[in-house]
C-alpha cells in the first residue's frame, strides 16, 4: 500500500486510450456524476531476480540463461545472465522456463465460487434480461480459493467478472491473482461489458427473450433507449435556447450504456454459433461500439466477415463440451484465427458444474498441441491478451518498466506433467509451487 | 466411424465385387495376420521394448517382443510403426457415452434397471471415445441415486447395435456392474434420501431385502414350488451378493467413503470406489479393505461439495498405499478424446508413470473383471491396442490409431475419423447432459 490512486471505474485502463472521450461534454459529466466506487490500491512491489535456462520475453527472443531482475515490482532488467548484474542480497529464483506471468482473458473467478451453492454464485443475476450496471467490483471475492488455484499455475491477472447467460449480465474487471481486497486486486476496476447473444442468453420458462431474434431485438432497443439518453444529456448542457432543458435523472443502466455507444467500454460478446457471431458484428456496424468477441464456437467458419471486422477473439477453451452451441466446435479454434491473422487470447471460460473452472494454462497446452505451436500459444497466452484487454502498457511481456509478473516451470510449461514452481506478481513470490488446494496444502490447512 | 450410410454402401460394393472376381479377403480378425513393426511397444505386463513387434491374428495377440526376437511371419501384413508408440487399449471404468439412462426419479434404488436397455451406440460420444484410445468402458447409468441400475461393460467395437459392443459370458451373461452412489449426489426430495444418515439406512435395509430373497431362493433349490416372485431388482441384487455384479459406487467425501467400505463389510459385497476425490485422506483406510479405486482429474476443486478437496495427488497417494487404482473419464465430465491427460495428470501429482499407465490399462481390466482378456499386450488376450505419435503421457502426443479385436475401429489419418478427433463443423454430438453424473440441482452439488 505504497500509494493510493483513486481509479473511476468508468475510465480504468483505457484512460490513455481515449483521451478524446474525456474532453466530451458527456464524459465530463459522468466523470463528475458517478460516486468513486473504487480506490484501487497499489500494492507493495517486491525485489527479486529470476534466473531461467530460457526466458521467454515474448515481446523478443528466447533468452537462454536469462535473468529477469525485478525492482519495487517492475523489472528492472532482462537480458542473459552475462549482462544483468544481480543487486547483493536479492533473492534468486531459478527455473528451467520463465514465462511472462500468464493472463485468463475471460473468466468468472472471483464472482462464481467454487462450492457451486446458490449463495457463491455471483456470475449471473437472472432477474432481468439487461442489467449493466452490475459491477463486478461489488462481487469480486478477492480471496476465493480458485483465485490461488489459478495462480499456483502461474496465472498472474485475470479478466473476470459478470459471466455469459442473460442478454446483458453486467460489468467486468481486471485483476492481479493476489490482494487480500478487492482495492488490493484490482487493474482495471470495469473492463468491459458482459452480452450474451443466442441461445445462451434466452430464458427458460417462458420470459422473454424467448429466442435469438428477441435477444437481437432487447438489445437494440436498450442501446437506443441509452442513445436518446445521452442526447438529452448533451442538450442539457450545450443546447443553445435560452432556457437549457433540464438533464434527465440518472439513470445507472443507461449511463453505463451510453458508455458503450461512446466507445468508452467494450461489448465482450458471447457467441457461439455462427448466426449469432454475425449479429454481433451487425450490431457493432449499427451502433459503432467496441467489440471483443467471446467463444465463438463457429467462429473458424467467419474467417473473412471477423478479419474484415478487425476484431479479437478470446476464443472458447479448447477443451469446452462440444455439445449443444459448442457442438461444431474445434480444438484447432486457436491455430485457425492464428493462422488469419485474428488477434486472439484464452480463456479459462464458465462452467456451471465441474470443473469450477477451467486453467488457462491447460487450455493453451491443448491449442498448442492442436496447431498453435508454442511460439504463437505464448504470445496468445500473455502479450497478445494484454493487447485485447487494454492493459499491455502494464503487463504481458518481460519488458523493463513492465510489472513483474512472472511465472516459473520446471520445464515445457504446456507439458502435462510440468510444474509451476514460482509465480511472482509484482516482484512478490506469491506461490511456490502448484501446493495450494493439493493434497499437502489442504492437509495443512487441518480441513 | 466411416458414417455407416457410405460405409453399408461401400460393404455392398464390396461384397458385390468380392463376388465378380471369386476373391476372398477377409477383413482384419479374421485369417489375416498383422505385424507392426519398429515400434516403442508398452506391453504393461513386462518392461518397455523397442524397436518392438506386434503380432496379432485372428483378434488374438500373437507375439510381442524386440524386432530381434521375434519372427514376423511370411504372410504378415507388415505395418512400419517406426517411431511410434504401441500400447493396450485403454480401459475407462466410468463412462456415460451413448446416452444411456439408469432409474428414474420414482424411486431412490432401481436395481433392476439396464443401462443396457438404452444405449445409443450410433452416438458420436462412442467415436470419440474411441478417438481417445478408449477399447473398453464401464457405461454407468446416471447419477442421483442411491442404486440407480445396472451397469453394462462394453468393447468399443464399430458396432451397429449394442449386442455388437457387449462381452457376453459362456452362460450369456452380460458383463456389467452395479452403480450406487452417496453423499449428495442421491440427496433431494423424498421418496429420495434428505441426510446422509438416511442414504445409508436405505442402502442397507435394500441388501437386508436382498438377504432375505436369497435365503428364498437357496431354500427353493430342491422345490421350484418355493421359489419367490421373480423380481429384477433382486435377482440383480442377488448377483450383486455372489460377487459376480460388482459395485460401482460414486463418493467423493472422505466420510462418505468410509461409510461405503462400511456397507461393504457388513454386506461382503465386491466393491469399485468411484472418483474418490478425498481418498487421499483416507489412503490407509482403503488400502486395508483391499479395494480398488477409479479416481476423476479434473482442472479444478469444487463445482459441487463434495468435490472441493480433489487433489491431483490422490492417484499418487493411493496407489503409493497399495490401493489398485484406475481412472475413468465420467464422460462427458470429462474428454474421452484426452482420457491419457488424467493419467498425465496424475504423474504431474507425484504418481509414477508405470503406476499411471497401468491404472490406464491393466488396473481397468482388472476393476471390471477382465484382465484375463484385456489390459496388457500378452499373447492370447484380445488384440486391443493403441498406437499413439509419441508419449503417451505427452501433451503433443496424438493417438492415431485404435485397434479392437484386431479391427481399426480409428485411424487418424482417415478425415472422418479426424474431424471426430479434432472437432469442427458436422463433429457435433447430440447427446443431452442430464443422462450423466451432471446434476446441477442445487441438492445434486
Amino acid at each position: 500500500m505504497r500509494a493510493l490512486t483513486t481509479l473511476d471505474p468508468s475510465l480504468g485502463g483505457r484512460l490513455t486510450r481515449n483521451l478524446a472521450i474525456l474532453i466530451t461534454p458527456l464524459a465530463i459529466l459522468l466523470v463528475a456524476s458517478i460516486a468513486t466506487p473504487l480506490a484501487a490500491e497499489t500494492m507493495a512491489g517486491g525485489t527479486v531476480a529470476i534466473r531461467g535456462e530460457t526466458v521467454y520475453p515474448v515481446s523478443g527472443e528466447p533468452i537462454t540463461d536469462g535473468i529477469v531482475l525485478i525492482e519495487d515490482g517492475k523489472i528492472s532488467a532482462v537480458g542473459p545472465a552475462s549482462e544483468v548484474v544481480v543487486p547483493d542480497g536479492i533473492r534468486v529464483l531459478q527455473g528451467a522456463v520463465v514465462l511472462p506471468g500468464l493472463i485468463d482473458a475471460h473468466s468468472v473467478v472471483g464472482l462464481a465460487g467454487y462450492l457451486n451453492q446458490s449463495g457463491d454464485q455471483d456470475q449471473l443475476e437472472t432477474s432481468a434480461a439487461v442489467q449493466p450496471e452490475l459491477r463486478a467490483i461489488d462481487a469480486f471475492d478477492a480471496r476465493a480459493p480458485l483465485i490461488t488455484w489459478l495462480r499456483d499455475f502461474g496465472v498472474t491477472t485475470l479478466h473476470t467478472g459478470h459471466g455469459p447467460g442473460t442478454v446483458v449480465s453486467g460489468q467486468t474487471m481486471i485483476v492481479k491473482t493476489r490482494g487480500d481486497t478487492v482495492e488490493e486486486a484490482t487493474l482495471v476496476p470495469r473492463a468491459m461489458l458482459a452480452v450474451t447473444l443466442g441461445e445462451g442468453a434466452t430464458s427458460e420458462d417462458g420470459k422473454s427473450p424467448g429466442n435469438r431474434s428477441k435477444v437481437a431485438a432487447m438489445l437494440r432497443a436498450e442501446l437506443l433507449a441509452a442513445d436518446a439518453y445521452r442526447k438529452k444529456i448533451h442538450e442539457s448542457q450545450w443546447s443553445k435556447k435560452d432556457e437549457k432543458p433540464d438533464p434527465p435523472s440518472r439513470d445507472l443502466k443507461l449511463e453505463t450504456l451510453a458508455a458503450v455507444l461512446d466507445g468508452e467500454l467494450p461489448m465482450l460478446i458471447t457467441a457461439q454459433r455462427h448466426q449469432d457471431i454475425m449479429t454481433a458484428l451487425r450490431l457493432r456496424e449499427e451502433f459503432g461500439f467496441q467489440l471483443v468477441l467471446d467463444g465463438g464456437a463457429d467462429a473458424h467458419l467467419l474467417l473473412e466477415e471477423i478479419k474484415a471486422a478487425g476484431i479479437s477473439v478470446i476464443t472458447h477453451p479448447p477443451m469446452m463440451r462440444a455439445w449443444g452451441e459448442m457442438e461444431n466446435m474445434t480444438m484447432e479454434a486457436a491455430a485457425i484465427l492464428d493462422r488469419a491473422s485474428i488477434p486472439i487470447a484464452f480463456q479459462s471460460g464458465f462452467e456451471s458444474y465441474v470443473p469450477k473452472t477451467r486453467v488457462v494454462l491447460f487450455e493453451a497446452a491443448i491449442a498448442n498441441a492442436y496447431g498453435l505451436g508454442t511460439e504463437r500459444t505464448l504470445h496468445a497466452l500473455t502479450l497478445g491478451a494484454a493487447e485485447i484487454l487494454g492493459i499491455a502498457d502494464r503487463v504481458g511481456s518481460l519488458e523493463v518498466g513492465k510489472d513483474g509478473d512472472v511465472a516459473i516451470y520446471d520445464g515445457d510449461p504446456f507439458e502435462y506433467t510440468t510444474h509451476c514452481t514460482y509465480t511472482v506478481i509484482e516482484g512478490a513470490v506469491v506461490s511456490e509451487g502448484e501446493r495450494s488446494l493439493s493434497a499437502a496444502a489442504i492437509a495443512a490447512d487441518g480441513r | 466411424m466411416t458414417s455407416r450410410l457410405p460405409r453399408l454402401l461401400l460393404s455392398g460394393a464390396t461384397f458385390t465385387l468380392l463376388l465378380a472376381t471369386g476373391l476372398q479377403h477377409p477383413a482384419h480378425g479374421e485369417g489375416t495376420t498383422v505385424a507392426f513393426v519398429g515400434a516403442d511397444i508398452l506391453p504393461i505386463d513386462g518392461d518397455p521394448i523397442s524397436d518392438g513387434v506386434l503380432i496379432v491374428r485372428d483378434g488374438t495377440i500373437v507375439a510381442v517382443g524386440p524386432s530381434s526376437e521375434v519372427q514376423v511371419p511370411a504372410d504378415a501384413d507388415i505395418r512400419s510403426a517406426t517411431g511410434k508408440v504401441i500400447m493396450p487399449g485403454l480401459v475407462d471404468t466410468h463412462s456415460h457415452v451413448g446416452g444411456g439412462g439408469g432409474g428414474d426419479r420414482s424411486a431412490p434404488i432401481q436395481a433392476g434397471v439396464r443401462v443396457y436397455d438404452s444405449i445409443d451406440v450410433r452416438s458420436a460420444g462412442f467415436d470419440r471415445a474411441r478417438a481417445g484410445g478408449l477399447t473398453t468402458i464401464n457405461v454407468m447409468p446416471g447419477s442421483g441415486h442411491l442404486m440407480s441400475g445396472q451397469t453394462v461393460y462394453l468393447k468399443l467395437r464399430d458396432g451397429n447395435t449394442i449386442d455388437d459392443l457387449t462381452i457376453v459370458g459362456e452362460d450369456g451373461w452380460i458383463a456389467g456392474g452395479m452403480k450406487m452412489a452417496n453423499g449428495t449426489n442421491s440427496r433431494r426430495d423424498p421418496p429420495f434420501p434428505g441426510t446422509r444418515g438416511k442414504s445409508a439406512a436405505l442402502a442397507r435395509a435394500h441388501y437386508l431385502q436382498a438377504l432375505e430373497y436369497q435365503k428364498k431362493v437357496a431354500a427353493a433349490v430342491d422345490d421350484p414350488d418355493k421359489a419367490p416372485e421373480r423380481d429384477l431388482d433382486m435377482e440383480a441384487m442377488l448377483e450383486v451378493l455372489s460377487g459376480r455384479r460388482v459395485v460401482h459406487h460414486h463418493t467423493h467425501r472422505h466420510d462418505d467413503i468410509l461409510t461405503v467400505l462400511r456397507l461393504q463389510k457388513e454386506f461382503g459385497f465386491r466393491l469399485v470406489l468411484q472418483h474418490v476425490s478425498e481418498g487421499w485422506k483416507v489412503a490407509d483406510e482403503i488400502a486395508a479393505a483391499g479395494v480398488p479405486a477409479s479416481v476423476i482429474v479434473i482442472d479444478s476443486p469444487g463445482g459441487k461439495l463434495e468435490a472441493r478437496d480433489l487433489a491431483f495427488e490422490t492417484g499418487a497417494i493411493l496407489d503409493e498405499a497399495g490401493v489398485l487404482v484406475g481412472f475413468h473419464t465420467d464422460d462427458w465430465i470429462t474428454d474421452s478424446r484426452l482420457f491419457l491427460r488424467s493419467a498425465a495428470l496424475a504423474v504431474r501429482g507425484g504418481m509414477s508413470r508405470e503406476s499411471a499407465l497401468y491404472a490406464m490399462t491393466m488396473a481397468g481390466a482388472k476393476i471390471l473383471d477382465l484382465d484375463d482378456r484385456i489390459g496388457s499386450l500378452t499373447p492370447g488376450k484380445d488384440a486391443d491396442f493403441i498406437v499413439l505419435s509419441g508419449d503417451p503421457l505427452s501433451v503433443y502426443t496424438h493417438v492415431e490409431e485404435t485397434w479392437i479385436d484386431g479391427r481399426s475401429v480409428f485411424d487418424r489419418s482417415r478425415p472422418e475419423d479426424r474431424l471426430i478427433a479434432v472437432g469442427g463443423f458436422g463433429a457435433g454430438d447430440p447427446r443431452h447432459a442430464h443422462v450423466t453424473c451432471f446434476d446441477d440441482t442445487e441438492e445434486g452439488r
